[in-house]
């Protein structure tokens, strides 16, 4: 990351300055996770594959597309999947 | 030579001079540079115009004052003279007498008059400063830095990081910071006491970042300051007013000649919006809960509905009219004195008169609206504010009633029988204890309704604002009032 501007922290500093990621949930029964195509070539031969990983494990599973490759998801596909969805894969291929 | 100049461009041994086009001094001396770049080795560091001076060898472009700042320069045209590479001598503005001591027979400035003082240089005029002690200082700054990216919104970042109430923050910039700071005689290091829920110590220059975030001016500072130490008062019990599931959040009255000096709003729309220092004095004690305490809504902050004065809730009392004891003094706080009140309000309720004449029709008017605070059958059960607008103040006023008059008289007319208020009385479960039943009741604690004026001229309104069911324990929690320092 390129620098541009340096904040000061106006809180008491007792976490990292280094954001955590979202902690992955215990368990995945009975969630909903999105297969998000993000239109790579052959992506989506890794989510077919993924998709067969979670229907055997018994996980209900909901495919979606990004429209191109070449630009950020529109938020409406990203509202959408947060509506129907407690877990996302975003698949890259390649 | 000072640090971070390059010693390639400034003469060793000579002199430097730091001067400004638009400084009619500089353009009176322009011959006299010209002079001393014939007679030796000259430098001249130009803060506006790297065509000025003209007719000199060496000269600097100093837009950016990186030079200006460094060499610690306040006025131009200054003349220092080095030797081995280190000042030995300056002088400020013109003066024939120093610069031909200083420099000799080529400063004379034949046909100059003797004497005519400097501007002030770029780099001391307000703001530049500490920008220019930003960029090229020792801020002296504690608190950790935080790295935005060059395609990031700062803005956005701040809000990513969890440091806003919702708003966007003032990015709290090492700058503006210093600024924030120059509002203070306060050391940055002085920790002003800990914040609760997670009782985490509180500099003031944490004070200053976030009221820096808030959107304050420097000159706020002593007020925010003392809103903190006195929202840190042990009888005011921050921690439990945050905690609380109830609707209430400090409000903050600002009484005294701080109010007037920073411009805070006593009339028109007073607990309203459009006012800076209302809006960011009140916002920058809940951000500092927020940031610095940890105190965040959903988490230790467990109120049910909250009330939207816990963005910021702060307005100055209207102390305009002679013949009325402002809250502060009759609080405890001299005259002449800047003092805050903090008060755990829960919201404006407003309050419609617009029939009573007499200060005594007024009074049991006002007792009717003051005895539906917290719940009409709910006495000793929290405090209030009464905020009295212009007109209903003229009519007691009018009729002679100064502020302890209409405090006596309110006290009184606040009394009703027990047995209307005990638990099932008129069909309504709740209520008092069955135990209040065979006396009269006051609505509040003795000192528990603090009256303060504020207001437009127009509107037959008063406003009530309810207070905290923590307050029905005296002892342990009560508003507080303490001097600004």
């Amino acid at each position: 990351m390129n620098v541009a501007l340096k904040l000061r922290d106006p809180t008491a500093e007792t976490s990292p300055t280094r954001r955590a990621r979202l902690a992955p949930p215990p368990s995945i029964a009975g969630k909903s996770v999105a297969l998000m195509d993000i239109g790579k070539a052959r992506g989506s031969e890794f989510i077919d594959r993924l998709e067969g990983h979670f229907r055997k494990a018994g996980v209900a599973t909901r495919r979606y597309r990004k429209p191109t490759n070449t630009k950020v998801a529109p938020t409406d596909l990203l509202q959408k999947i947060a509506a129907e969805n407690q877990l996302a894969v975003i698949a890259l291929s390649d | 030579m000072p640090d971070g100049l390059p010693r390639n461009v400034l003469p060793s041994d000579g002199f430097v001079i730091v001067a400004k086009h638009d400084c009619p001094t500089c353009t009176l001396v322009e011959p006299v540079m010209q002079s001393l770049d014939r007679a030796g080795p000259l430098a001249v560091i130009t803060q506006d115009d790297p065509s000025f001076p003209s007719g000199v060898g060496t000269v600097i472009d100093d837009h950016d004052l990186q030079r200006s700042f460094q060499l610690k320069v306040e006025t131009v045209p200054t003349l220092i003279r080095f030797k081995g590479g280190r000042e030995v001598e300056r002088t400020v503005g013109w003066d024939r007498a120093e610069w031909t001591r200083l420099a000799g027979a080529a400063a004379a400035g034949d046909g100059l008059p003797a004497w005519q003082p400097g501007c002030g240089s770029r780099s001391v005029e307000p703001g530049v400063h500490e920008t220019l002690v930003a960029r090229y200082g020792d801020t002296g700054l504690k608190a950790r830095t935080i790295a935005v990216g060059e395609w990031d919104d700062p803005i956005e970042a701040c809000f990513e990081r969890g440091w806003s109430d919702g708003l966007p923050v003032v990015p709290p910039t090492d700058d503006r910071i210093l600024r924030m700071l120059g509002g203070t005689e306060r050391k940055p290091d002085e920790i002003v006491g800990l914040i609760p829920p997670n009782l985490a110590p509180c500099t003031v220059e944490k004070v200053a970042i976030n009221a820096v975030m808030a959107g304050c001016k420097p000159e706020y500072m002593p007020v925010v300051l003392g809103v903190l130490e006195a929202a840190l008062d042990p009888l005011f019990v921050l921690h439990g007013l945050l905690c609380t599931t109830h609707f209430s959040g400090p409000l903050v009255i600002i009484n005294g000649p701080a109010a007037r000096a920073i411009g805070m709003n006593s009339g028109v729309n007073a607990l309203g919006q459009g006012n800076r220092a209302n809006a960011t004095i009140g916002r920058a004690l809940q951000l500092i809960v927020r940031n610095v305490g940890g105190g965040l809504p959903g988490g230790m902050d467990r109120a049910t509905l909250g009330n939207p004065g816990k963005f910021t809730f702060c307005f100055a009392e209207d102390e305009s009219d002679p013949d009325w004891e402002p809250l502060a003094q009759r609080r405890g706080i001299a005259a002449g004195k800047s003092a805050v009140t903090l008060f755990h309000g829960e919201g404006v309720n407003g309050f419609i008169d617009q029939k009573s004449r007499t200060p005594e029709e007024l009074v049991r008017s006002l007792a009717m609206g003051l005895f539906g605070v917290g719940h009409p059958k709910l006495c000793l059960a929290g405090n209030a504010v009464l905020v009295l607008t212009p007109e209903h103040y003229k009519i007691f006023k009018d009729g002679g009633w100064n502020r302890r008059r209409i405090e006596d008289e309110l006290r009184k007319a606040l009394k009703r029988p027990g047995s209307e208020l005990v638990r099932g009385a008129q069909g309504i479960a709740e209520g008092m204890p069955l135990s209040f039943a065979d006396r009269m009741v006051d609505k509040f604690q003795p000192d528990g309704l603090l009256i303060v004026r504020a207001g437009g001229e127009a509107g037959l309104f008063s406003a009530i604002i309810g207070g905290w069911p923590g307050q029905s324990v005296r002892d342990e929690c009560q508003a507080v009032t303490h001097e600004i320092r």
